[in-house]
């Protein structure tokens, strides 16, 4: 049909009111101003495709599939039949239980989900088969066209010598390095050396930061050597090692390169990835505020001839590491969609899936470098159903008994794949969504995003959004002054909630106080003959006290209408609110300045949980009568947490290692607990004799409970 | 006699004498001139009133007290207060004695004014409410002749006004030196508690313990609270079982908190101490209407009635064996997510509670099938059957969400009666009058699906999600019956559920008036309330009908 062609301004609005009359359903909802591409309906498509894939990314996929005017096929386990990807595509193909090996990643029954829907094509997403060759192979195998790059491309990158092997001979800097197989210590040694310490040792054929160890000087390479050697030889059947440079306070900045199968690429800018933990991104924004445009570009034209290099066709981004000076090293190519590609749709307003779709499709990409743009600065922060005071993150689950995007907010994109109602399960992704935000400028980006966090809706699971925020307002992220070690930096002791300031603290307090007032007034408001005294004033001097953590505040408060004037700590504050008790956001104006609460729980003896600041606090609001007369009730004993061990995260149990009667002495592992592929030693906190067992090996678990019971010692 | 003016000192002493806070009471003496020889005498009983209103007040005495507050515990009037509105306790019969005169009981240091009981009536967020709290600081809260008296007082008064009676147990039994006194001061209480029963609501709080026959006052009253780890109650305590059947036993295990609303189902709901319990109360006894003459309260509400629930959509699993939680439907149509449990702990497999609806009081039974698959077993049945009859006798409407595979089958339950028992639920159900709504979930099998608030038992409005199965047993066991010697079991299985296991066989018949989508669930039951709001059915006349207890 009518080749690729690049439209006047005048053209593409044409087009676009062509494309309203069209398929007026979905081309409104589907075309957010983030993308600012075209889609010409006349260039012929895929018919349909099929989407290897579950959640925000399968759901994200089908939506420009949609604008496309193509057909979906959704495949899911047993447990996502209700999901949203399943809802949202034209067809579903359940291929097999919960367990991702025997869905997702189950070749063969995804293969016969192809044959049967007749695909034409296949998005994998990330993870699962996205950068997996067999499968590649085996759609190629039968004429389904794999969206991504091609085999050769998949292989050569996901190899961590070959890639860097490929770079070298493309001029892209690499750092300097040995891969191989290493002799002996003398000659790990000699060749750490030569780098010039730190150094980075670890098994070629392992992933990301597995197994990584960091080497200051020779001792340290001698037994760096000793543990990767055996854990190459163990865990991978392959001895080569890797000896590099170790990048101190390094910045992790990425390329997304987009490249079409006549020998064209582009590169689409920057991504910052650098808050991360455990290695897995947290918060990353385009552009980066480090990068100069001259060293924007030098990244960008290696990363493109990486890209040309290894014939790369489809999207696919290319991760440096950049040190204080600005020098950038190679680390590895994803040859897939990667989690964050939204804001760099935001930025440059290219929809990636369509170039991708396109690309697959054999056409030539329309755009030459000099058409991208960066326009304005765009933020995403991934939301987890994970607990953030565990280690920045320990997996939760749960349903999602209420579930509010804050898509009210102008320049909010939420990537999700679920909805009220859902469950999110052990057997996948934490994931709940990807919350971006755009602006002009950055700080207008981070603003927006702090008032999306605040008026995100989220219960029924655990969620990381106090720590997104937290980290969104602290000085050194607002300057920029960021590195992959950001998080053990800035919280050495982990991650406990927002601190509050004294006026934080009031601000709280306040709002809690007026919350119970509003209460009080309205548990009186009955409407109809109720016979309700009407010859008592109502009361609009209320004493309460307050106590938050050990601290207890007095606080009056003086009702008039919804205005509330609050003294406490011998100050005046002024709170007004609607004081809607059922909504899930409680807006309030402190002294002028507005905040979005939320209050997720709140209960007769007058303990609320209000979010403030991303945090939740627990508050527990008496009157100054109930309060006085509180100090006579007994302090119930906490359980002793030394004798029990509580699963801290949902998962399985993979082995208990005691029975009862056994001695433990402290520390010792007394069970491991498995939750979205993480392994969680469970260790005895004193020396004692094992009293009870309530697990075994298989068993899942929720969190919180008891797994093993100590006795006295 | 120069003319005189009383400024009363305080204002619990203007509280006590019934004046509100704000006036300003001057007693004129100037107005009894005609009769002055009176205002001399008078002064001299004013001092009288004063010291045995003072001796009121502190009850048992400052010692005891503090001994109280060690136990963890209020005292019986920091427990009103705590549960009243500010200064809006009336109380009555301060100045009541015992009239014992055995075993020095008469001697002056035995009489306390007052007696080991507070009674009064107040208002709890406005509304009036008759109370009496026992003083175990006076004998141990010991009940004599007088304390019933008074407790019977109050109880009198709040059936002529319609206003609901809460008790406030603390008491170690009976006034032994009163012997039989005691003993039909007890039965004088009893009585009026069943002649209240079903005309005002009746709360007790166990706060103390409550012993013998004493216990059987909170057993007839509409809703038993207790307080954890401070309140007992038992018929005979761990001594006297000890020695009758010889068994080890703590207070706590036999009659405490854990035990009633856990094991034996005596009391509905136990709270952490006497500040939480007593709050507790005030937010449940704004759920109640005050007599049976009064509709369910309305307050309030910023909670749309038309809000949908697109969680409802999903909360029931595919697979019909795959258990969900009840309460999470619960939670989606209430008001404010603001669900007041009735008994918890107990026979979970079926749950009962208040909540609101378009600011309505409503009563919702609900199937939970994560407990037991949410079958119906005794105390299931008695359980619900008894929050049943308490809505329909204080006009509060029913909700009842069905997941309900039937009857459980055993040895233990027909030998337990779960005939005589399960009656009492169909029995509940069938003579209810209040608007009754019924949501049919997921399974509605067999006799249960009759029993819960079935069309055919007179039910307002009854709606299936699109994932009811209506039918008389699941599929397996039907096919064994019908396609006995089958050799296809499997495909006689699959016909089986495409013919019964969905709404449509109910629905052709007009036993379910509506398949709806689970999202529009509030908006159509908050609709359908407002249609009922003026509904009037009345069962034949009779004395009382006879369920089977």
């Amino acid at each position: 049909m009518a080749a690729p062609r690049v439209t006047s301004g005048l053209q593409r609005v044409l087009l676009m009111l062509k494309n309203v009359h069209f398929k007026l359903g979905y081309r409104i909802v589907a075309s957010r101003k983030q993308y600012s591409t075209v889609y010409d309906p006349n260039e012929k498509t895929f018919e349909k495709i099929l989407i290897a894939n579950r959640g925000e990314i399968a759901c994200r996929i089908i939506k420009t599939c949609k604008k496309m005017g193509i057909k979906t096929v959704a495949v899911h386990s047993d447990v996502d039949s209700n999901a949203v990807h399943v809802k949202m595509a034209d067809e579903a193909v359940c291929v097999g239980p919960a367990p991702t090996s025997k869905s997702y990643l189950n070749m063969d029954a995804i293969m016969e989900a192809i044959r049967k829907t007749r695909a034409e094509a296949v998005h994998p997403g990330y993870g699962f088969l996205s950068e997996n060759k067999e499968f590649a192979k085996r759609l190629a195998a039968e004429g389904v066209t794999f969206i991504g790059p091609d085999t050769h491309a998949i292989q050569a990158m996901g190899d961590k010598i070959e890639s860097k092997l490929i770079a070298k001979n493309a001029k892209v800097n690499t750092i300097p390095g040995f891969d191989g197989v290493v002799k002996d210590t003398d000659q790990a040694i000699s060749i750490a050396r030569e780098i010039g310490y730190p150094v980075m040792i670890k098994a070629s054929a392992g992933g990301g930061g597995k197994g990584m160890r960091i080497a200051w000087n020779d001792e340290e390479t001698r037994e760096g050597f000793r543990f990767s050697s055996q854990e190459a030889a163990s865990s991978f059947g392959d001895d080569r090692l890797l000896i590099e440079k170790f990048i101190d306070n390094p910045r992790h900045i990425e390329i997304q390169v987009l490249a079409d199968k006549h020998g064209n690429a582009l590169w689409l800018n920057e991504r910052e990835c650098s808050i991360q933990r455990r290695n897995q991104k947290v918060i990353e924004e385009a552009p980066s505020t480090f990068l100069d445009p001259n060293t924007r570009k030098q990244m960008g034209e290696q990363a493109v001839s990486l890209a040309k290099a290894v014939q790369y066709s489809s999207a696919g981004t290319v991760e440096f590491l950049v040190d204080s000076q600005r020098n950038f090293y190679f680390l590895e190519m994803n040859t897939r969609l990667q989690v964050e590609h939204p804001i760099t749709e935001c930025i440059t307003g290219l929809d990636l899936v369509q170039e991708m779709i396109r690309i697959a499709k054999g056409y030539k990409l329309h755009q030459k470098q000099a058409d991208i743009p960066i326009k304005g600065w765009a933020v995403e922060s991934r939301v987890y159903a994970e607990d953030p005071y565990k280690s920045f993150g320990l997996p939760s689950i749960g349903r999602l008994s209420q579930y509010i995007e804050p898509l009210n907010l102008t320049n909010v994109r939420v990537d999700s794949g679920i909805k009220e109602g859902s469950d999110i399960s052990i057997y996948y992704d934490p994931m709940i969504s990807k919350l971006v935000t755009y602006g002009s400028t950055r700080a207008e980006a981070l603003q927006r995003m702090v008032e999306a966090l605040d008026s995100y809706v989220i219960r029924g699971v655990t969620h990381n959004i106090s720590l997104l925020r937290d980290i969104l307002i602290h000085p050194r992220f607002v300057k920029g002054d960021i590195s992959t070690k950001f998080l053990p930096e800035v919280y050495p002791d982990g991650f406990k909630g927002h601190q509050l300031s004294d006026n934080g603290r009031r601000e709280l307090l306040a709002t809690a106080a007026c919350l119970y007032v509003a209460l009080q007034l309205r548990s009186r408001r009955f409407i109809g003959n109720q016979r309700v005294s009407t010859s008592h004033k109502e009361q609009n001097r209320w004493e309460l006290s307050l106590k938050l953590d050990k601290d207890t505040h007095a606080v009056t408060v003086f009702s008039t209408g919804s205005l509330f004037t609050v003294e406490l700590d011998g100050k005046r504050l002024n709170v007004t609110s609607e004081w809607n008790l059922a909504s899930a956001l409680l807006p309030v104006t402190i002294d002028g300045t507005q905040r979005t609460m939320q209050c997720l729980s709140r209960d007769a003896s007058g303990n609320v949980s209000l979010q403030y600041l991303g945090t939740v606090f627990k508050i527990q609001v008496l009157n100054r009568k109930a309060a006085d007369l509180n100090k006579h009730m007994p302090e119930k004993v906490p359980e002793d947490s030394g004798s029990i061990l509580r699963s801290p995260m949902p998962g399985s149990v993979v082995a208990v290692s005691v029975k009862p009667g056994d001695m433990v002495s402290e520390g010792q592992e007394i069970c491991v607990i498995e939750a979205m592929k993480m392994q969680n030693s469970m260790t005895a906190a004193r020396t004692a004799k094992v009293k009870t067992v309530h697990c075994k090996a298989g068993d899942t678990v929720a969190e919180g409970d008891i797994l093993i019971e100590l006795g006295m010692d | 006699y120069d003319m005189q003016t009383f400024v009363y000192p305080s204002s619990k002493h203007r509280q006590m004498r019934g004046l509100s806070p704000g006036q300003t009471t001057t007693y004129t003496y100037s107005l009894c001139k005609s009769q002055r020889w009176y205002a001399v005498s008078h002064l001299s009983v004013q001092e009288r009133i004063d010291k045995k209103r003072e001796a009121a007040r502190l009850g048992g005495g400052q010692a005891r007290i503090e001994a109280q507050h060690k136990r963890g515990k209020l005292t019986a009037r920091e427990r009103v207060e705590l549960l009243l509105d500010p200064d809006t306790f009336v109380e009555y019969d301060m100045f009541v004695e015992h009239r014992c005169s055995d075993f020095g009981m008469d001697s002056a240091q035995n009489k306390y004014p007052g007696d080991s009981v507070v009674t009064g009536q107040g208002r709890i967020n406005g509304r009036l409410v008759y109370v009496f709290s026992q003083d175990f600081t006076v004998f141990g809260g010991s009940l004599s002749g007088a304390h019933a008296q008074k407790i019977c007082k109050i109880m009198d008064q709040a059936v002529l006004v319609g206003a609901p009676v809460i008790g406030l147990n603390d008491s170690g039994g009976a006034r032994i030196q009163e012997g039989v006194e005691s003993l039909a001061g007890y039965a004088d209480i009893f009585l009026r508690n069943v002649l209240v029963s079903g005309v005002v609501p009746q709360i007790s709080l166990i706060m103390g313990p409550c012993a013998g026959g004493a216990v059987y006052s909170p057993a007839l009253t509409d809703f038993t609270f207790m307080v954890k780890d401070t309140s007992y109650l038992f018929i005979t305590g761990p001594d006297v079982v000890k020695s009758v059947t010889n068994e080890d036993v703590t207070q706590e295990e036999l009659g405490g908190a854990k035990t009633h609303t856990a094991v034996s189902g005596v009391a509905h709901r136990a709270f952490e101490n006497d500040v939480e319990a007593l709050l507790n109360l005030r937010e449940f006894f704004n759920f109640l209407p005050l007599s049976n003459k009064d509709p369910a309260p309305v307050m309030e509400c910023h909670d749309p009635s038309d809000r949908l629930v697109p969680g409802l959509d999903t909360v029931v699993p595919f697979e019909s064996t795959k258990a969900y939680d009840m309460l999470d439907i619960i939670h989606g149509i209430a008001d404010e997510r603001d669900f007041f449990e009735i008994m918890p702990n107990y026979a979970k497999n079926i749950v009962v509670g208040f909540a609101r609806m378009n600011g309505r009081t409503i009563g919702i039974v609900g199937n939970q099938p994560k407990v037991a698959s949410g079958c119906l077993d005794i105390n299931s049945s008695v359980k619900g059957a008894r929050f049943v009859r308490f809505c329909d006798a204080f006009n509060i409407p029913i909700i009842t969400f069905v997941d309900v595979p039937g009857f459980l089958p055993g040895t233990a339950q027909e030998y337990g009666g779960i005939i005589r028992h399960g009656a009492k639920l169909l029995f509940a159900f069938a003579e209810a009058t209040v608007p009754k709504i019924t949501i049919i979930t997921r399974k509605a099998y067999g006799g249960a699906y009759d029993v819960m608030s079935s069309k055919h038992l007179r039910g307002d409005v009854n709606y299936a999600w699109p994932s009811a199965e209506v039918a008389v047993m699941g599929a397996k066991g039907a096919v064994q019956i019908i396609f006995r010697g089958k050799e296809n079991q499997a495909e006689a299985e699959a016909e089986y559920v495409e013919t019964f296991a969905n709404p449509f066989p109910a629905a052709v018949r007009g036993f379910v008036d509506d398949i709806i989508q689970p999202s529009s669930t509030r908006m159509r039951i908050c609709r359908d309330l407002e249609v009922l709001v003026n509904k009037c059915q009345t069962n034949p006349w009779k004395k009382h009908a006879n369920i089977p207890l």
